[in-house]
């Protein structure tokens, strides 16, 4: 048995977003952390290895500098990493990445009794697209939102956190599961964690590895394989400071309604 | 020449700075305010194998040498100086038995205190000996019947001493010899004979405890001494070197702390119609903060550079814990006094750390007995 984790290197959005005069995002001047939603999914793994001391393989796709973001997760407790890294791929959207990333995971090998763990969405695109597609491409059941995770024999049960509600789903491995942040705390790297992972190999999958996959063609992977195309993105206006009304309800009713009235919307 | 960090010390720092983000400082005021040693972050600090800094893994430790215990203590010190002080001064135990304990005690000992979540503690100073070492009148005298010393006497002023699991102790065995009658033991809590006294209470540093400890009658194996019989002094002295870097990293962690919640402030805070940052009044403190706090950063790396190359680093484990301490102070004067009446309200983290910086010219040798050292490097005696 083994988990496989798909990673993502994002820009930090916290912070101010840089957008570059052509409307794309300028990354070089953000800092670079792993994507939120992702860190559920690497704690989800290890508190599956915790339980059952499955392998953790963690995958990502990205520039080489992202091989720094793998060893964060090894130092986390992962126990090996994959990047998937090549020009071939370079301005890949979600549909494209899904082709890569699926490729990726068949070469490493999926088993009878695997897991498959993403993170709901990325902060930089916010698309969730990326898992569910992988999920299809590789023919496995998938289940998204995953709040809670519950692992009894070879029978997962996952409660999915929706809009509305909840919906508790039963599904068997091999599976892959999009988690959110309500799911878990991501635990620190270790001090001898941080050790074993920079003396760590990273095995690095370009595109000569993967080229024989049919999922891999010219036409599905890259700029030039994907249908999205971004006209243009921008930092949002600010929102104003708000204003929080004080005294009970009579009191607060008729303030809001002064101020409704001076603004000339009542 | 490279003053850059290696790949794992930048993850290391990184590490460090997320703990003391999320678990140090929520609550570091409380700590302060309650005077209570937060066992349970302890737990996790040794969870995550900072306990175990500059011990190799065979003994529960994590590796590393004194630059990944100066990144890590001074990544602490920028949100919780007591929790800072708690590890750095926690790391003279397991490092000091393994540095001079026999391949018996560092296999019954040190791995208790690196991974296994006990805290370590180093007790030299008595109520008539700090900085005079020679003064201590704790005793030790070997009964031969039963292969044991008696350990009789009081030290004050340990921290964490009320809450270890494992000490190195100093006593006389031979009164007559003056520091050369001085002898290291390594003391177990629950030995019969050894308790503590009273908490202190003190002007800062409040969640790190420090207390008297009591010995009467307390036997202890002859297994238990650390070292040659009369050489604690040396043992005491080398343990100090390396503390005192450690006590420098406390120290510039500090000084890093204040500066950034300095400027953080400054672009917060307006008046005359613009941000304080806008002053030029001010801007010239923060330049000088931040020019002194670089130079001391570097003494104390350097200082560390030299221990773990295998150089000398007497002279610059002196100079660099005088220099980052008398810094701290300048530096979180400084800062509470660019917050103003906001930075001496305890709502605030600066009146703390003003308090806090205190100690750092005063334990591990005053300022005064490093001028000495240094003197006497530079000199000659």
């Amino acid at each position: 048995m083994k988990a496989i984790v798909c990673v993502k290197q994002v820009p930090d959005t916290s912070g101010k977003v840089a957008v570059k005069p052509d409307g794309t995002l300028d990354r070089a001047s953000m800092q670079a952390i792993i994507n939120p939603d992702d860190l559920n999914a690497v704690e989800a793994a290890l508190k599956l290895k915790d339980e059952s001391g499955c392998q953790i393989i963690v995958v990502t796709m990205g520039p080489p500098p992202a091989m720094g973001m793998l060893q964060e997760v090894l130092a986390m407790g992962a126990d090996q990493a994959v990047l998937v890294s090549g020009r071939e791929f370079g301005g890949s959207d979600t549909y494209a990445t899904s082709q890569i990333l699926a490729a990726a995971i068949k070469k490493i090998g999926v088993d009878q009794d695997d897991v498959i763990f993403c993170g709901r969405q990325a902060i930089d695109g916010d698309t969730a697209q990326v898992g569910p597609q992988i999920g299809e491409k590789l023919g496995l059941p998938q289940v998204t939102y995953a709040a809670d995770i519950h692992k009894d024999g070879d029978v997962i049960t996952v409660k999915r956190m929706l809009e509305d509600g909840y919906m508790t789903i039963r599904v068997k491995p091999p599976c892959l599961l999009t988690c959110i942040k309500e799911l878990n705390t991501p635990r620190f790297m270790s001090v001898r964690g941080i050790h074993r992972a920079v003396n760590s190999e990273i095995t690095v999958f370009d595109y000569d590895t993967l080229k024989d996959d049919p999922l891999i063609e010219k036409t599905t992977i890259g700029l030039s394989g994907s249908p999205t195309n971004i006209l243009t993105s921008f930092t949002p206006p600010q929102k104003g400071a708000g204003t929080m009304l004080e005294g009970d309800s009579q009191q607060t009713c008729d303030k809001l309604a002064g101020i409704l009235a001076d603004k000339h919307i009542i | 020449m490279d003053f850059g960090l290696t790949k794992e010390q930048e993850m290391l720092k990184k590490l460090a700075a997320q703990f003391a983000e999320e678990v140090l400082e929520p609550v570091a005021a409380e700590v302060d305010e309650t005077h209570t040693f937060n066992a349970e972050n302890f737990k996790k600090m040794a969870e995550l194998g900072f306990t175990g800094i500059g011990v190799p893994e065979e003994y529960g430790g994590s590796g590393g040498g004194m630059a990944e215990e100066i990144i890590v203590v001074s990544e602490f010190a920028k949100k919780c100086m007591a929790s800072a002080a708690t590890l750095s001064i926690h790391l003279i135990a397991p490092q000091t038995i393994m540095e001079f304990g026999t391949e018996e005690q560092k296999k019954k000992y040190v791995p208790r205190i690196t991974s296994g979540g006990e805290l370590g503690a180093f007790a030299l100073t008595e109520p008539g000996a700090g900085s005079d070492a020679a003064n201590v009148k704790t005793t030790a005298v070997y009964d031969e019947a039963t292969d044991e010393y008696v350990l009789n006497g009081t030290k004050c002023f340990i921290s964490g001493g009320s809450r270890a699991g494992v000490l190195v102790v100093f006593a006389s065995t031979d009164p007559s010899k003056g520091v050369k009658g001085l002898t290291a033991f390594i003391i177990e809590r629950g030995m019969k004979g050894f308790s503590h006294g009273k908490i202190e209470n003190k002007m800062g540093l409040g969640g790190s405890e420090t207390a008297e400890l009591i010995f009467e009658d307390c036997r202890v194996p002859a297994a238990n001494v650390l070292g040659k019989i009369g050489k604690g002094f040396n043992i005491a002295m080398h343990a100090l070197d390396s503390a005192r870097i450690g006590v420098g990293a406390q120290a510039i962690g500090l000084a890093q702390g204040a500066i950034d919640l300095s400027v953080k402030y400054m672009h917060e805070r307006v008046q005359f119609g613009k941000p304080i940052a806008a002053l030029q009044g001010l801007q010239w403190y923060v330049a000088e903060m931040a020019t002194k706090t670089e130079a001391a950063i570097w003494l104390v790396y350097y200082a560390a550079y030299r221990k773990d190359h295998g150089l000398t680093y007497n002279k610059e484990a002196a100079m660099c814990k005088l220099n980052a301490s008398e810094n701290a102070r300048f530096v979180t004067n400084l800062a509470l006094q660019i917050h103003g009446g906001y930075g001496y309200m305890k709502d605030y983290p600066l009146e703390r750390m003003y308090r806090d910086a205190k100690i750092t010219e005063i334990y591990e040798g005053t300022s005064e007995v490093h001028k000495l050292v240094i003197s006497r490097a530079v000199i000659g005696r």
